[in-house]
């Protein structure tokens, strides 16, 4: 688990889990103002970022997946500015909302047949 | 922690060159042909209206290899029985008291003979029958010196890494757990099945969103398809209760859906395959990863599937597990009864706080002081130190939590389990993975 440094170098701080991912999560806790590389270009942090928690590593609108793991984790409820936190006030689950057991629903079983 | 990951090196290098392998843990052996690596005296309750008895006889004993478990209900469950049953013939078990009240409904006498048959001494006080409580305390107290005496007696022999079952758990999860902790624990996972162990992890209900990667790591297509119903299953259930697997300390530690908490709870599984799916009380057959249904079949009954992460340890326990990895991110301090608990810290701010209850600090990781592969190697070290009777931090705190309630579970499904399939006449686990 390497933080990406590609040719467009993100700041150590943050980490990319998965190269399709359109969040990074901060190692430590990052305060508002704070000036950081995310694929080579400077960004300044609108909200403080705690540890462990998402930012954007592009501006996101409504209804984009935020990809973590290369895989959804929801989808934007507000529009997301780069470097911004990412939480539940701007995002929510796809799934628990939206589950049902009917035709349709995500739990339809896949044949092998 | 870097001497122990060099200990370990060193004996896998011998153990690959020599033809007279090393002991890679030792064990209490036991009748049935498993091996414990602790050799513990269980006192259990039958009812709640014993718990307090059979407590007060444990508390004469502190500090000594001396476990309290029990079932509060008074109504028969069959699910409880099969646990209890598991538990008090665990590897880990060396001698059983059973305490009961009198007029509940728990068949002691069959768990009695089912204990006895599995070669452990084991005793039955009825508190209706003894007299009260002093004279039931005082008898207990007796019996438990004799039975430590018995058991202090018996030397530990060499045991083999595919005679171990280890399980894992996450709880306090936060957004460090499925970054650091928990593919640490996959990597570490993936060691141990590698040299022959038996590995479990559970809880289908953080596992929403994961279901059709882990068909396609399944050994057959058929246990891919048991995968999927399971954890729609789970999803059912939890929809039905209200609420999902999520608490509100995992977000403040920045988890903000359910997919997501599942992914990083799904990381401890590491990348081997699934060789099958099984219930509380079912233990594998093999060598191999198995993923166990924790949630329960049926109509919703008796409530959420489980209450706190200490019931989903006491399942892990009651499928043989011999020790338990608990990943944290939030700062669990639970240890368990029967089998210890290895706290694995993902989180380094939490590390920083709460080091005394911690094992292993994996949030290195997260300051650039060690990598995933060294904090796995560092766990794999630690449990084959567990292995050979080194105290983790939560058994030299002296915790021993447990909890059982209330569930109903069907039986498996004919292809949850393809390898025992393969094989004619089932032998017993030992045996069955003798063979390389």
């Amino acid at each position: 688990m390497t933080p990406a440094t590609d040719p467009p170098v993100t700041d150590p701080r943050l980490l990319l889990l998965n190269p399709a991912d359109n969040c990074l999560v901060a190692c430590r806790a990052l305060p508002a103002g704070e000036t950081l590389l995310i694929d080579g270009v400077p960004a300044t942090l609108p909200r403080p970022v705690a540890m462990a928690h998402k930012l954007a590593r592009r501006a996101l609108a409504v209804g984009d997946k935020v990809l973590r793991h290369g895989a959804a984790i929801g989808s934007v409820q507000r529009p997301i500015a780069r470097g911004e936190h990412i939480h539940t006030d701007n995002l929510a689950s796809d799934y628990l909302p939206t589950y049902t057991l009917q035709d349709g629903s995500k739990y339809v079983l896949t044949s092998h047949d | 922690m870097s001497s122990l990951h060099t200990t370990e090196r060193t004996t896998e290098r011998t153990t690959g060159q020599a033809t007279q392998p090393m002991p890679a843990l030792a064990g209490f052996p036991r009748a049935d042909g498993r091996k414990g690596i602790r050799n513990v005296v269980a006192v259990a309750y039958l009812v709640e209206c014993a718990h307090f008895v059979a407590h007060e006889v444990t508390l004469a004993f502190r500090g000594e290899p001396v476990h309290l478990v029990g079932f509060p209900g008074c109504y028969p469950n069959a699910y409880a029985d099969k646990v209890m049953r598991r538990l008090l013939t665990h590897p880990n078990v060396g001698a059983v008291l059973l305490v009961s009240l009198g007029c509940e409904s728990f068949d002691k006498r069959g768990l009695e003979a089912d204990v006895a048959a599995s070669g452990r001494p084991v005793h039955t006080l009825t508190i209706q029958e003894r007299g009260g409580t002093r004279k039931t305390l005082n008898e207990g107290i007796e019996w438990v010196r004799w039975a430590l005496a018995e058991l202090d007696a018996q030397p530990r022999v060499p045991m083999r890494w595919d005679e171990l079952v280890v399980a894992t758990v996450c709880g306090g999860s936060d957004g460090t757990s499925g970054i650091t902790a928990n593919p640490a624990v996959g990597r570490a996972f993936d060691t141990l099945i590698a040299r022959g162990a038996a590995c479990i992890f559970e809880e289908t209900g953080e596992l929403v969103g994961c279901e059709f990667h882990m068909q396609r790591r399944a050994a057959t297509p058929e246990l891919g398809d048991e995968i999927v119903r399971c954890v729609a299953k789970a999803a059912r259930y939890y929809e039905t209760l209200g609420h999902g697997s999520f608490a509100p300390g995992n977000a403040d530690g920045g988890l903000t859906t359910q997919e997501e908490k599942s992914l990083g709870a799904y990381a401890k599984s590491g990348d081997s395959p699934i060789s099958g799916l099984i219930k509380p009380g079912d233990i594998p057959p093999t060598g191999g990863l198995y993923l166990l249904d924790v949630v329960p079949d049926g109509e919703v009954r008796f409530g959420f599937p489980n209450i706190s992460d200490n019931a989903e340890i006491v399942e892990l326990i009651a499928c043989g597990a011999h020790l338990t990895l608990f990943t944290t991110g939030r700062g669990s301090v639970v240890g368990s009864a029967i089998s210890p608990v290895i706290k694995v810290c993902a989180n380094p701010d939490t590390y920083d706080r709460l080091a005394d209850d911690m094992d292993v600090n994996a949030g290195r990781i997260l300051r650039g002081d060690a990598t995933l592969d060294e904090v796995g190697a560092e766990i794999v070290a630690l449990v084959q130190d567990v292995g050979h009777g080194r105290e983790t931090a939560s058994e030299a705190l002296g915790h021993r939590e447990f909890i059982l309630t209330y569930k109903a579970f069907e039986p498996i499904g004919p292809s949850c389990l393809p390898v025992r399939q393969a094989t004619p006449a089932m032998p017993l686990p030992s045996s069955t993975r003798a063979t390389p």
